[in-house]
């Protein structure tokens, strides 16, 4: 339970994916927002419409995966950190995911990072391929990682390695 | 005119309105006021700025746009800064403290080292809340911390508070301080909560969760560890009835423990102004009981903000801009931009209560409406007319 563990169960994050099919079309924004808190930037953050208006403050947002691009403006834009894409179709071998990312110092494109799932537990090492932030203060810097496909659903977050760890850059 | 006891003159400043506080409810109610044609307007503050515990507020809000969702709590306070230095209507008294409300109606401050007096037509209490204590052995060591103390020295003073902290207490202050520790480059020993489940919003939860922070539900700190200073913790489980699990304690080498297990509501002054209390426990304590407007039982002082129960700081917000409204019409009359207004104010807190997250808040104002109808006062003892 989410509550007692601060992990979504399997079922929880069945429920908000999009389809495989839309998986492995390109990129798609995943909205790991499971509770009914009183919140609406995300609708607003969206350039293209595919986050639906709210007709009440607490209700769950709800994705038109057919109109989202993948373009991470909600991922800046989510007050709770709670929203990633994922890219299958960013490599032949390798996926991509963007993420909010609020600790400074903020990685450099190109450098090796440990990519970390639900838990903080350490996936595999990824590269940091963009790093973007808004120049409105408010908004979350989202950092592009590129890592294997099978990860892009259990990575959400990674920490930057020891300089001796980073030999590979 | 007013004399002393031995006939002298004593100095008493009129104000249409004073706010006590410059939190989020006190500042949104002098500028909603000042909006609304409310002159002389006068807002005390104890600290040497403005902002109340938003200056502390490194995340992001939640909330509707329009109330300032996806700005963070700094950027906030800035904002209202800047307009409250637009409004002429509102003079500011920072490093003012408000000492006691008189009976007749005189509300006494310090300021620059000396006693003041104000006699306003309408008074805000926008006092806010203050940190509640846990009962643990050798919880009077140094660096047991308080959730509030732990952000003013990280986020307003630049200082971090240890190296490895424990958190107790998983509603959203506990979760967010855990959080901003770990942006400070603190370590974090893990977030320990009584209850099975966390109280804050999951997404907090999440986000310290992939950082690798360990969560403890049914679990509590038993006590401090070390001599001079904290030099660890123990904490241990607890079973479905709340009692400790023998045998199942955990040491954890921590220097600093972090409470954040509620907030009580600062009252001081509505029990001196006489004002009818009630005991919410949904709201952290004794209230002053408050109409739909924010007004209390005495006509002139209206409450707003975590002093009315403690909610967060949109509630806070609005609730001084509904209190705001109320005053105007009192002050002014029953304008018709002023009777909008209101609505407005009322309908978003209504809003902003209605789903699952709102429910204790919900529970509180309906024991309040309750016991009203039914009880006496809980401190003068008189029945309520």
């Amino acid at each position: 339970m989410l509550e007692r563990t601060g992990i979504p169960t399997r079922a929880e994050l069945e429920e908000i994916l999009p389809d495989e099919k839309r998986l492995e079309e390109g990129p798609v924004a995943i909205f790991e927002c499971f509770r009914e808190i009183p919140c609406d930037p995300c609708y607003y953050s969206c350039p293209v419409g595919a986050v639906k208006e709210f007709s009440d403050l607490n209700d769950l947002p709800e994705i038109d995966y057919d109109k989202c691009t993948g373009c991470g403006q909600c991922i800046a834009g989510c007050p709770g950190l709670a929203v990633f894409v994922i890219d299958y179709t960013y490599s032949e071998d390798r996926g991509l995911i963007g993420l909010p990312y609020e600790f400074t110092p903020l990685p450099r494109e190109g450098e090796m990072v440990m990519a970390l799932d639900r838990s903080g537990e350490e996936i595999e090492k990824a590269e940091v391929i963009r790093v973007r932030q808004n120049r409105k203060q408010s908004n979350t810097p989202v950092v592009w990682l590129a890592l294997s496909k099978e990860n892009l659903i259990s990575v959400r977050h990674f920490h930057r390695m020891e300089a001796g760890d980073s030999d590979e850059e | 005119m007013w004399r002393n006891s031995a006939g002298r003159v004593i100095c008493v400043q009129r104000c249409d309105m004073a706010v006590v506080g410059g939190g989020p409810a006190g500042l949104a109610s002098v500028i909603k006021a000042a909006e609304l044609g409310v002159e002389r307007i006068m807002l005390l503050e104890r600290d040497e700025f403005l902002g109340g515990q938003l200056v502390k507020q490194t995340h992001k809000f939640f909330g509707a746009r329009d109330e300032y969702a996806g700005m963070r709590g700094i950027e906030i306070a800035e904002h209202f800064q800047e307009r409250i230095d637009e409004l002429s209507a509102i003079e500011v008294k920072k490093g003012a403290v408000a000492q006691g409300f008189y009976e007749d109606d005189v509300l006494g401050y310090t300021h620059q080292g000396r006693f003041k007096k104000l006699d306003p037509e309408r008074l805000l209490l926008a006092t806010g809340a203050s940190e509640k204590m846990l009962t643990f052995a050798n919880n009077d060591l140094p660096g047991v911390y308080g959730a509030g103390a732990v952000q003013t020295l990280m986020n307003q003073y630049g200082i971090i508070p240890g190296e490895k902290v424990l958190m107790i207490g998983g509603g959203n202050i506990g979760l967010i301080v855990a959080y901003q520790l770990l942006q400070a480059d603190v370590g974090v020993a893990g977030v320990v909560e009584a209850e099975s489940g966390i109280g804050g919003y999951s997404v907090h939860a999440t986000k310290i969760r992939r950082c690798g922070i360990p969560l403890y539900t049914e679990h509590t700190i038993i006590r401090a560890e070390g001599e001079e200073e904290v030099e660890g913790a123990v904490i241990q489980k607890l079973d479905d009835d709340w009692q400790p699990v023998e045998g199942a304690e955990k040491r954890l080498d921590v220097d600093t423990i972090c409470l954040a297990v509620g907030l009580a509501p600062i009252v001081d002054l509505a029990i001196q102004a006489g004002c009818e209390m009630a005991y919410i426990p949904e709201f952290g304590g004794d209230v002053p009981w408050r109409d739909e407007d924010m007004r209390t039982s005495h006509e002139a002082v209206f409450v707003a903000g975590d002093a009315a129960g403690v909610e967060e700081a949109t509630a806070a917000i609005l609730e001084g801009e509904l209190a705001a409204c109320a005053m105007a019409r009192d002050l002014l009359g029953e304008k018709s931009e002023i009777m909008e207004e209101k609505t407005r104010a009322r309908d978003k807190l209504n809003v902003l209560r209605e789903g699952p997250v709102g429910d204790e808040i919900r529970s509180g104002l309906e024991r309040m409406r309750r016991d009203i109808d039914a009880g006496e006062d809980r401190y003068s003892h008189q029945s309520r007319a």
